[in-house]
């Protein structure tokens, strides 16, 4: 009976196919940045709990430590480098929504999955989808408001 | 990143995830099922699960399952728990999902992942023992329902090989006004101190209660104690927390002390509910 506990695989990343060599146990977080030179998504928690590592699947935020590489075959993924010049990342600039900047590009794929999803996202959908993103150094006040600015650009409204 | 090796399995079918569990078990590889893994990753990552092979239901029909069949609501084990929160079917399970982790964390854990955690909150079992759901388990000798009030005692108890396919719920016990109380000592997402959940079904309130002991559970006599109107309210409470069914915790989140404190204060709020302040 064969053994086979790594494979190479092929995962859809900012609408491009790569071929990486996994261990079935390395995270999806472990090979976008060790494996795939993608280190935007920030391993900080490793555990669920701090969101600096969150990537787009499919359409939704996930946390890339939460999943494993090989489990994302065959799903479009999204990393911080696939996005650019969009609403969110101008905002960010704009509202001086980040100091050390470690959490922001978690905030960043957070952000840009609720817009496209719900671009007409209220502010206890907004708390909701946020709470799963941690800032040691903000006071959250300053990513609101470059969420709120960027929702209402989306939409043609003053920010 | 996780220290251990292990075979990673990705089965279409029911019979195909259980004849693989029994062909990887013989071969002395400590299969493990998962449906969102991240369990497999927090746990395995501080070697508290280690399997030599990984059975992956994420890819079986029956798991994804969502949706009304007559009289009953019908979810698969391998849905997410924020796939199951925003279909709405269930509304007293949507208030107990929202609640579990944050966004993010629940677009990947799946409900039969929570119920089948290793990890003593559970919560998204207190609706179901409420309902008495119905659970659907796959194993050696086909796809068998039992009522969860039987087959969860503490942890649901399956057989070797066997693995969670479906839930099912009378639409009518959905229905039923319900109070859903989750706290926490700090903060508003993560882990409970406790979590109570209550039903009330003609006049009688049913509950069920996560963070208390080490493991979820609804108790007849705590619910028996509660709805025992010749008492007073107070006296209600009283008897009903002096038949809590197992030590309660005493860790860093809460002293035992603590718990019962908030407990007792969580039962005033969901009587209050449905018979006004009372005379406690
Ligand atoms: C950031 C974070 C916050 C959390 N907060 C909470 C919280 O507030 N409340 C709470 O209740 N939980 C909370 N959890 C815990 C979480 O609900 C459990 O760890 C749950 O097990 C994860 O589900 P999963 O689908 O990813 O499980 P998996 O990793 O797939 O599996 C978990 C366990 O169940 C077994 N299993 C999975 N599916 C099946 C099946 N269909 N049949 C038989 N066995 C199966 C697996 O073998 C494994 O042992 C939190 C987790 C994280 C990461
Ligand atoms: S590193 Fe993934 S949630 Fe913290
Ligand atoms: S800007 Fe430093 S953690 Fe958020």
């Amino acid at each position: 009976m064969h053994n086979h506990t790594s494979a190479e695989i092929t995962l859809n990343i900012n609408n491009e196919d790569r071929t990486v060599y996994v261990r079935n146990a390395d995270t999806l977080l472990y090979a976008l940045r060790e494996k795939l030179g993608l280190t935007g998504a920030k391993p900080g928690c490793l555990n669920g709990d701090c969101g600096a590592c969150t990537i787009i699947v499919d359409g939704d935020p996930m946390k890339s430590c939460l999943m494993l590489a090989v489990e994302a075959q065959g799903k479009s993924i999204i990393t911080v480098e696939g996005l650019q010049n969009t609403a969110i990342q101008t905002e960010f600039i704009d509202k001086f929504a980040f100091q050390c900047g470690y959490c922001t590009p978690g905030f960043i794929m957070n952000c840009h999955a609720l817009m496209t999803k719900y671009p007409d996202a209220d502010d206890s959908v907004i708390k909701d989808w946020l709470e799963s993103n941690i800032c040691r150094c903000t006071g959250y006040q300053e990513i609101e408001a470059a969420i709120k600015a960027a929702l209402a650009a989306a939409k043609g409204e003053p920010g | 990143m996780l220290s251990f090796d292990f075979e990673y399995y990705k089965p279409a079918s029911i019979d195909e995830a259980v004849q693989l569990f029994q062909s990887l078990d013989r071969q002395g590889k400590n299969p493990s099922y998962i449906s969102g893994g991240t369990e497999l990753i927090t746990l395995g990552r501080v070697n508290k699960i280690v399997t030599g092979a990984v059975i992956d239901i994420k890819a079986i029909p029956e798991c994804l399952v969502l949706e009304k069949q007559g009289t009953q609501l019908v979810f698969g084990a391998a849905q997410s728990l924020t796939v199951v929160r925003e279909k709405q079917f269930f509304p007293l399970l949507s208030k107990a999902i929202v609640e579990i982790a944050d966004h993010t964390a629940r677009n990947k854990i799946t409900l039969g992942g929570n119920i089948c955690a290793n990890i003593i909150y559970r919560e998204a079992v207190l609706p179901l023992l409420l309902t008495d759901s119905t659970l659907a388990v796959a194993g050696l000798n086909g796809l068998i329902q039992y009522p969860i009030n039987d087959i969860f005692q503490q942890t649901l108890q399956l057989d070797r090989g066997e693995f969670l396919v479906q839930v099912i719920t009378h639409k009518q016990e959905t229905e039923l006004p319900f109070v859903c109380l989750k706290k926490r000592r700090q903060w508003d997402v993560g882990y409970p101190l406790l979590t109570a959940a209550a039903l009330n079904k003609n006049g009688q309130i049913k509950l069920a209660i996560s963070g208390l002991c080490s493991f979820p559970f609804r108790d007849k006599r705590m619910e028996y104690s509660l709805n025992n109107r010749s008492l007073s309210m107070k006296a209600r409470i009283e008897e009903a927390v002096s038949r809590i069914p197992a030590p309660v915790l005493n860790d860093v989140h809460g002293s035992a002390e603590y718990r019962v404190f908030v407990l007792e204060n969580t039962l005033q709020e969901i009587l209050a509910e449905w018979e006004g302040a009372g005379d406690a």
